[in-house]
């Protein structure tokens, strides 16, 4: 008896009833997942940046490549200009490559970088990578090939501009909506009443109103001619300031300044639908004979259009915004689809310079349509056949059209 | 006096709601009158609404406040601001200038300055989006249409083969003769004429599904202004 209470009492510090720490129990019960930490960490500066980023790979560990689950996940610690560590990031196991892209960096900052592989309760870290800062390239080469097709496509602008002022006639086919446009201002000069032109409901910042803008210069022309009147209501101040510039130039190039007012182009508000209540409005009011919806539109492109048809105002549509193209189509008389839109300029006027710019982007469509029938046809006896001569030029193509 | 606010606000959405539906029927005093409450107050909205977002949450703070106290204290000889942190961005003075000239407009002898900041956004906007559309509109397209018009891939069933051949031949036809359709520099005739006739096909294929389905989303926000009308406000659906 006295035997096994000296026993007892010798293996009491071991049996656990003798520690105050409950964390010291749990310590004692729960084993240590150890694990072996990733190697191979490598951190490269992001090529063609502004200097902000750097790329981290790494081999994960061997516990992680041979046991699932063990490893929870790899935390990437940053250290900047020889400061302590920085968690930046835990990076889940098994869903994909082992990489991790440093962001919002700077490039005047030293950085070295060292992965710990995570267990449920251990943390084994790699080596630290060497310090290194983030660089900024100026050119980006990826885009490469980008920069070549612009080259190109630019250089023909050019080369048509030239051509264009020393007398060579361009060509540029028959566009039905623009062909209308001194028709129904001419319709609304005999009827006597105002034509209205709503150029979109965007800023200045969209190419779309920069458009309608240079449509706005030819049709106001004719409109000064004709003595008729317009009005321009915009949901934009910058717009209505641009527009006010444009219809007053063509005032004064058709040589009638005094005809020139600014209440010909007015703001209403930058509110979507109150823009559209306020059209409406001066659409019943005013009856125009023509409305030109041109320009970027979205939800209000149909209550505009269907207002413009119940009036029997002429109505010439565009947009390049497909979800929209459908309710012009329907509603308005005529309509420019996409590309028409921004052809319209160009066509109306016959300037060297706008004709030059449209056949310049027609030789960027032409080097599409070839490059498509090239590689549509390439891919497919490339895959039918197994012709790898047919499968190198669809890889090089597809090279040439990234735009990574 | 909560209730009171409560229905008020109730009465006057439905109010204002049916005003503008009034126009169904045709224009009236009503209509005129919720347009110019529309019109108005989202004009007073909008110009706040910049304001703060844009003179004052970017430029003033970002650049103006400091420049500000900074210039009062050179000029009066009271302690300079700290040195600028990396919030403070002084190229917000260009947009800052440009938007000053704007405002020349009200000075008629030189109101014609005001085309500069015009000048600059037009330029700068062709310039910036050249690229993007280039990049997504023409490049992008490109490479997405070269697929193979038929290959072992596909499947092994017929209709697995027949599905995505035909799928294929759509995004190549579709896409080619799209181009040829907004190709300005040839006349639409012989079989230049006749592709770009199937472009106009894809296209109005395209809208018709389009106008379906976009007025269908339509007539969810219908249904959700009766359901105001019935359900709020009248009680009539619980």
């Amino acid at each position: 008896m006295t035997s096994k209470l000296f026993l007892a009492l010798l293996l009491l510090p071991f049996s656990g009833l003798a520690q105050d720490d409950p964390a010291g129990v749990d310590m004692l019960d729960t084993a240590v997942v150890v694990v072996a930490p990733p190697t191979s960490v490598i951190a490269v500066d992001h090529k063609y940046d502004k200097g902000e980023r750097i790329d981290l790979t790494w081999v994960p560990s061997i516990d992680d490549q041979l046991v699932e689950g063990k490893v929870l996940a790899y935390r990437i610690y940053r250290i900047v200009n020889d400061g302590g560590p920085q968690l930046v990031a835990d990076v889940a196991t098994g869903v994909g490559p082992y990489q991790y892209a440093d962001e919002d960096l700077h490039r005047d900052s030293i950085y070295s970088y060292y992965v710990a592989a995570v267990s449920s309760n251990y943390e084994a870290a790699s080596t630290r990578t060497a310090p290194m800062s983030p660089q900024r390239e100026w050119m980006n080469l990826d885009r490469k090939w980008l920069f070549l097709i612009a080259l190109i496509v630019g250089g023909s602008v050019l080369l048509f501009i030239t051509a264009a002022r020393r007398g060579t006639k361009l060509f540029v086919r028959k566009i039905a909506g623009l062909e209308a446009v001194d028709e129904a201002v001419g319709r609304a000069t005999e009827m006597g009443r105002p034509i209205l032109f709503v150029p979109g409901i965007r800023d200045m910042d969209d190419v779309q109103t920069l458009a309608a803008l240079t449509i706005l210069g030819r049709v106001s022309r004719v409109i000064a001619d004709y003595d008729t009147r317009i009005f321009m209501p915009t949901s934009r101040s910058l717009v209505m300031t641009a527009g006010r510039e444009t219809v007053k130039a063509a005032y004064q190039a058709a040589g009638r300044p005094d005809k020139y007012s600014d209440d010909m182009v007015t703001y209403y508000t930058d509110e979507q639908f109150g823009y559209v209540a306020a059209v409406d409005g001066v659409m019943v009011r005013e009856k125009p004979a023509t409305v030109f919806l041109l320009g970027a539109f979205f939800a209000e492109s149909l209550i505009l259009a269907e207002t413009g048809n119940y009036i029997g105002a002429i109505q010439i549509g565009g947009t390049a915004r497909p979800a929209q193209l459908p309710f012009f189509i329907a509603a308005c008389d005529f309509t420019l689809i996409g590309e028409e839109l921004f052809a319209a300029s160009a066509y109306l006027s016959g300037e060297p310079m706008q004709l030059g710019s449209l056949k310049g982007q027609d030789v960027g469509k032409a080097i599409a349509m070839i490059a498509i029938i090239v590689g549509a046809v390439a891919i497919t006896i490339g895959e039918a056949w197994d012709v790898e001569f047919m499968h190198d030029i669809v890889t090089w193509l597809s090279g040439v059209f990234s735009t990574r | 006096m909560e209730a009171f606010f409560e229905h008020f606000r109730l009465w006057l959405a439905a109010f204002l709601t049916l005003g503008i539906f009034s126009f169904l029927y045709k224009d009236n005093p009503w209509y005129k009158l919720t347009e110019a409450i529309f019109v108005g107050i989202s004009a007073g909205y909008w110009f706040v609404v910049l304001f703060w977002d844009n003179f004052h949450g970017k430029f003033w703070v970002g650049a103006g406040e400091y420049s500000i106290n900074w210039v009062v204290a050179k000029l009066t000889g009271a302690q300079a601001p700290p040195p600028p942190d990396s919030s403070i961005d002084f190229m917000l003075w260009v947009g800052a200038f440009l938007g000053l000239l704007m405002l020349l407009r009200l000075v008629p002898k030189i109101g014609w300055i005001s085309r500069w900041p015009l000048a600059f956004i037009v330029g700068s906007t062709g310039g910036l989006w050249l690229i993007n559309y280039f990049a997504s509109n023409v490049m992008v397209q490109a490479q997405a249409t070269m697929v193979p018009l038929f290959s072992s891939a596909f499947g092994t069933g017929f209709d697995q083969n027949a599905d995505a051949v035909i799928g294929a031949l759509i995004i190549f036809l579709g896409t080619f003769s799209g181009l040829v359709y907004f190709f300005f520099s040839k006349a639409h005739t012989g079989v230049f004429g006749g592709t770009a006739r199937v472009g106009v096909f894809f296209l109005m294929i395209t809208f018709g599904a389009s106008f379906g389905y976009t007025v269908m989303s339509r007539m969810s926000l219908l249904i959700g202004r009766i359901d105001y009308l019935l359900g709020d406000w009248l009680g009539m659906i619980k």
